[in-house]
């Protein structure tokens, strides 16, 4: 780790896990790093640990990994399910979830996740709880050198993710979790909005007076500074956003 | 016949895929030359722009480079011909620019050839296409039929006032105007064809060489149809004589029509090949593709249709405009015309017909054939108006299209086709059937338990294929014939080789046409092998699309086998010692008629190439040839039946299932039929629910990459239900229609009128394609206000 840490110092280099972002962009031209670090080699990075209130995955775990492993399927099943539905099974097989938590694009599922659970984001250097780290748009607190090690997830009472994909590209155009632990409800929407991940308090609100799929239903998520583009814009976005949190509250009923 | 076995009508698994599905087909990128280079085509990024100097000497200068090459270089090299001359409702010739094959003076989409870069490696060419620097002023692009038509729109060619390229007509005006005189309903309809790009899976390439020893050029490229590309290149392009210029399309991994057309960087790799003297590379990359292979469809219409008080058609009315892109690719010009007005009486007696066709130029690429090539949009565009005549007034779907089918073959249309054979109320009784057609309301109200919106969409379709014949194409304006050659070659020992001017790009015609002549023959199916696809082997071809392989390419080999047998016939009668007429020909064996006396055609062949004991004044060998020009065109048709699960709250569209009634004549192998149509019916799925391209306004394509370009996947499609009833093709000797077309002709408007009749009951009655969630979704919400 020392080792990859140091590689990042001084200037071009870039880190890569899985390369499922990284490497369509450098493809593209539109990324030329110097050097590439690749994490592969550093061990223990890709466990994945039940903490009892808690399971810790590896920053260098694959999606097809946390969505097949019995400690997520068993201790966060909504997780392992979240996973299971990310992109495709190549994407799944080679990326992971430290590269999307990264990269923080704003239709990728983990962050979603991350905020509906209260996950932590762990690092070589300091952990950062996930209302922190999601700061926009592939914008994170992420210092150029440093490297997410783990993502710890509190266990949740009751938890579910409904997702709402692009028809081409299969990345979320409203992906919402909903997350309850104890009294407190967490409603995370991805893939909506043009600053990225983002909670939605009238409906926790709504959900933390009555747990059901119709308490939600009726409750409309503003149209402003939501992504537009041609399969989804704006509004239709927003419409997404209040039907995927329906399904999600109802699949936790 | 023997219509079992490997025989004629036996699914006989295809010779093509032992390599194919063992990584050893060879594709135009398998293809490497000694001493090649690699090139890389610099593409404009912007829609529309005056060009002024290319500075290349940067890139010259980088790693690896050899050369650079630019439109100024190529000045006075042939430009990109077009293959159909279209006239003006006025008599006049449609507008026909020039096309280089690299930009002079202007670059007219976004896509469009600039520079090639040559280098020893691919990755040295892309990077230093890098630092070529265009000198270039951009101008206001017109991206859409709407934007080309406006006043004081921008022109993509001065000459080209309006940018209308022609405005053409077919059928009688007056007798259709004064059929909706004397109408007692007029149903109106205005349609969009949505613009499609093809997505073949093997991206184009092409590797061109130049030999000064003997002058001769090759070039393998990945091609539908190599001596067309020949033709073009070698006559319009470079002035090449056709003995100095072979063409080879090895493997091809999909065309659909995209690799039909005669492209700017096969002339550009030939001629560079031919500057350098040695052989040069290029692999179109995907995201190129998308930017530089011939789009399809994209069309706007409105049409109305004249009925009389019990439904009965009596007169049809459309005017159309088509989108052509920027230049005028192989058979731009005739697809939304000879392939598309004709088509209008589809399986209908209406007694008068009028099309009109305005085309444009537009600062998007290049518009041409695309599966099916016209007769999906004349389908989509009737089928929906028949579905809309029947809502509007209040009659049943079923009934309104059985009222007015054609009965009585052959049956002369009112805009030129005379259609031979058919029975299409087999095919509407065969779907309705399959597709528990009266048990759907049971369906829709399961559906709706469930908060799911059902609906059920017919269309009862025709198509033309095998376009023909030569002298009336040509009479209607193709600068090409359209007949086939093949040639059967019986080898010493009594295998087989074929060899046919069509050729396969997942078609299957090394099984197919191999079926034929060994039922024929009575020789072992492995006996035979088909060659296609090298302009060096094949006496000559127009290669494959129109669904013309097998009803001419097909037919052409049957006449050849015929011609074989025929002279087999006199070496028989020779060795039997017997008057040729007594001479019968069947399952491989010659035979005086009423004896026993026979000899087989493997001693016939060797009999051929060791004429030792030999009719006096025969040729000896046993190889012929047949060139065939149809008599008419063939009609497929059929009926298809879609059924759609809506959910409203999303507005996502599931596909609940496709039945097919299908006529494509005489079927020759079951299997490969039945392939031929689930990929046309996924094609036209894609057309109806997902496939969109979107320009911006300025001609920046919005829809380049399958980030935002959506295709149909497996997971996307149910189990199609095909059914066959089959009527035989008259005037070929197999019976045979062609089949390729045929799902993304009939289905599209089976899907729509079906996410009509789901919606119906909210109030929307209107539906443009691709019906997406999005589209749904806010269908519902202008209905509910």
């Amino acid at each position: 780790m020392d080792e990859a840490v140091a590689a990042l110092r001084g200037g071009g280099a870039k880190l890569i896990a899985g390369g499922q972002s990284l490497l369509p962009v450098m493809k593209l031209n539109l990324a030329a790093p110097s050097d590439l670090v690749s994490l592969a080699g550093v061990p223990g990075l890709a466990d994945i640990a039940d903490g009892g209130d808690s399971v810790t995955v590896g920053a260098m775990c694959t999606h097809a990994q946390v969505a097949g492993s019995t400690i997520v399927q068993t201790r966060i099943p909504a997780l392992a399910a979240m996973a299971d539905g990310i992109g495709d099974a190549q994407v799944r097989n080679a990326g992971t979830i430290g590269g999307s938590v990264a990269h923080n694009d704003p239709a990728a599922d983990y962050p979603a996740a991350c905020v509906a659970l209260g996950a932590t984001i762990v690092t070589d250097r300091r952990e950062i709880h996930s209302d922190d780290f999601f700061q926009g748009m592939f914008m994170t607190p992420l210092e150029d050198d440093e490297v997410i090690t783990a993502v710890r997830f509190p266990v949740a009472s009751r938890a579910a993710y409904a997702k709402f994909a692009n028809p081409a590209s299969k990345y979320a155009v409203a992906g919402v979790m909903v997350a309850q632990r104890g009294d407190t409800v967490r409603v995370a929407v991805t893939g909506a909005s043009g600053d990225g991940v983002f909670r939605v308090a009238a409906m926790e609100e709504a959900l933390e007076a009555c747990f059901c799929g119709e308490s939600v239903a009726g409750i409309a998520v503003s149209s402003d500074g939501m992504l537009s583009d041609t399969a989804a814009g704006a509004e239709y976005r927003a419409h997404l956003v209040t039907v995927m949190a329906k399904r999600a509250a109802e699949a936790c009923e | 016949m023997s219509g079992n076995g490997t025989g004629i009508g036996a699914s006989v698994k295809r010779k093509e895929d032992t390599r194919f599905l063992t990584g050893r087909g060879r594709y135009t990128d398998d293809v490497n030359l000694p001493g090649q280079l690699y090139g890389y085509i610099l593409r404009s990024g912007m829609a529309h722009a005056k060009i002024g100097t290319v500075h290349t000497d940067a890139a010259k200068a980088a790693p690896g480079v050899h050369a650079v090459f630019t439109g100024k270089d190529m000045e006075g090299v042939g430009g990109i011909p077009t293959g159909w001359l279209i006239h003006s409702k006025d008599g006049s010739p449609m507008v026909e620019p020039g096309h280089p094959a690299m930009a002079i003076g202007k670059v007219r989409y976004v896509g469009d050839c600039v520079a090639i870069v040559v280098a020893e490696t691919a990755e040295q060419a892309k990077a230093a296409s890098n630092l070529i620097d265009v000198e270039r002023e951009e101008l206001p692009a017109v991206a859409s039929i709407e934007a080309a038509e406006a006043d004081g729109a921008p022109l993509v060619f001065d000459e080209a006032p309006g940018n209308v390229c022609y405005d053409w007509e077919v059928g009688d005006k007056a007798a259709t105007d004064a059929a909706f005189e004397n109408a007692d309903h007029v149903v109106s309809i205005d349609v969009v064809n949505n613009r499609l790009i093809p997505n073949a899976i093997e991206p184009r390439a092409a590797i061109a060489n130049y030999d000064p020893a003997t002058g001769e050029y090759t070039l393998y490229t990945t091609s539908q149809n190599p001596h067309l590309v020949r033709l073009l290149l070698g006559a319009f392009v470079l002035g090449l004589p056709e003995h100095k210029l072979r063409i080879v399309a090895p493997d091809v991994g999909g065309g659909f029509g995209s690799k039909i057309p005669h492209y700017a960087e096969e002339a550009i790799l030939t001629w560079t090949a031919g500057q350098l003297g040695r052989p040069v590379k290029w692999t179109c990359e995907r995201i190129d593709a998308f930017k530089s292979d011939t789009h399809g469809r994209d069309h706007i219409s409105t049409a109305k249709l004249a009925l009389d008080a019990d439904g009965k058609f009596l007169g049809l009315h459309v005017s159309t405009k088509a989108n052509l892109g920027a230049y005028l690719s192989t058979f731009a010009t005739c697809v939304p015309t000879y392939l598309y007005g004709i088509l209008f009486a589809g399986p209908y007696t209406t007694p008068a017909v009028y099309c009109e066709v305005k085309s444009f130029f537009t600062n998007t690429v290049p518009v041409d054939a695309l599966r099916g090539a016209g007769r999906p949009e004349a389908t989509y565009l009737l089928e929906r108006l028949v579905d809309k005549a029947a809502h509007e007034l209040g009659l049943d779907r079923v009934a309104i299209r059985r009222q007015n089918f054609v009965r009585e073959f052959p049956y002369q249309t009112p805009v030129a086709l005379q259609y031979d054979m058919g029975d299409y109320d087999a095919t509407l009784d065969l779907a309705l059937d399959a597709s528990d057609w009266a048990g759907f309301e049971g369906r829709r109200a399961e559906s709706a338990a469930r908060g799911k919106l059902r609906g059920i969409g017919i269309s009862t379709f025709i198509e033309a294929c095998g376009i023909a014949p030569s002298a009336v194409v040509g009479s209607l304006g193709a600068r090409a014939g359209l007949y086939e050659s093949g040639s059967v070659r019986v080898h010493p020992t009594g295998s087989v080789s074929v060899f046919t001017g069509t050729h396969s790009h997942g078609q299957g015609h090394e099984t197919t046409f191999a079926q034929i002549v060994s039922d024929m023959l009575g020789v072992d199916f492995d006996a035979v092998d088909v060659v296609h696809g090298d302009s060096a082997k094949i006496p000559f071809g127009m290669g494959t699309y129109g669904s013309r392989s097998l009803a001419v390419g097909g037919t052409a080999i049957y006449l050849a086998v015929e011609k074989v047998i025929e002279k087999g016939k006199k070496i028989a009668a020779h060795l039997l010692e017997a008057s040729v007429e007594d001479i019968e020909f069947e399952n491989g064996s010659f035979t005086v008629a009423g004896t026993d006396r026979s000899t087989t055609l493997g001693e016939v062949a060797l009999t051929a190439y060791v004429p030792h004991n030999y009719p006096e004044g025969l040729e000896p060998g046993l190889e012929e040839t047949a060139f065939y020009d149809p008599l008419n065109f063939t009609f497929p048709a059929g009926t298809h039946v879609a059924e759609v699960e809506v959910d409203p709250d999303t507005g996502e569209v599931e596909l609940v299932a496709v039945t097919g009634a299908d006529d494509v004549g005489r079927v020759i192998n079951p299997m490969i039929v039945a392939g031929q149509l689930h990929g046309g019916l996924a094609h036209g799925i894609g057309q109806a629910l997902m496939e969109e391209c979107v320009y911006q306004d300025d001609g920046q394509l919005e829809t380049g990459s399958y980030m935002n370009y959506t295709m149909p996947r497996a997971a996307d499609l149910p189990s199609f239900n095909i059914n066959h009833n089959t009527t035989l093709c008259t005037h070929n000797p197999l019976g045979v229609k062609g089949v390729g077309e045929v799902g993304s002709i009939g289905v599209p408007p089976a899907v729509i009128n079906a996410v009509i009749d789901a919606l119906r009951p909210l109030g929307v009655h209107d539906m443009t394609m691709p019906a997406t969630s999005q589209r749904v979704w806010q269908a519902i919400q202008q209905a509910q206000g």
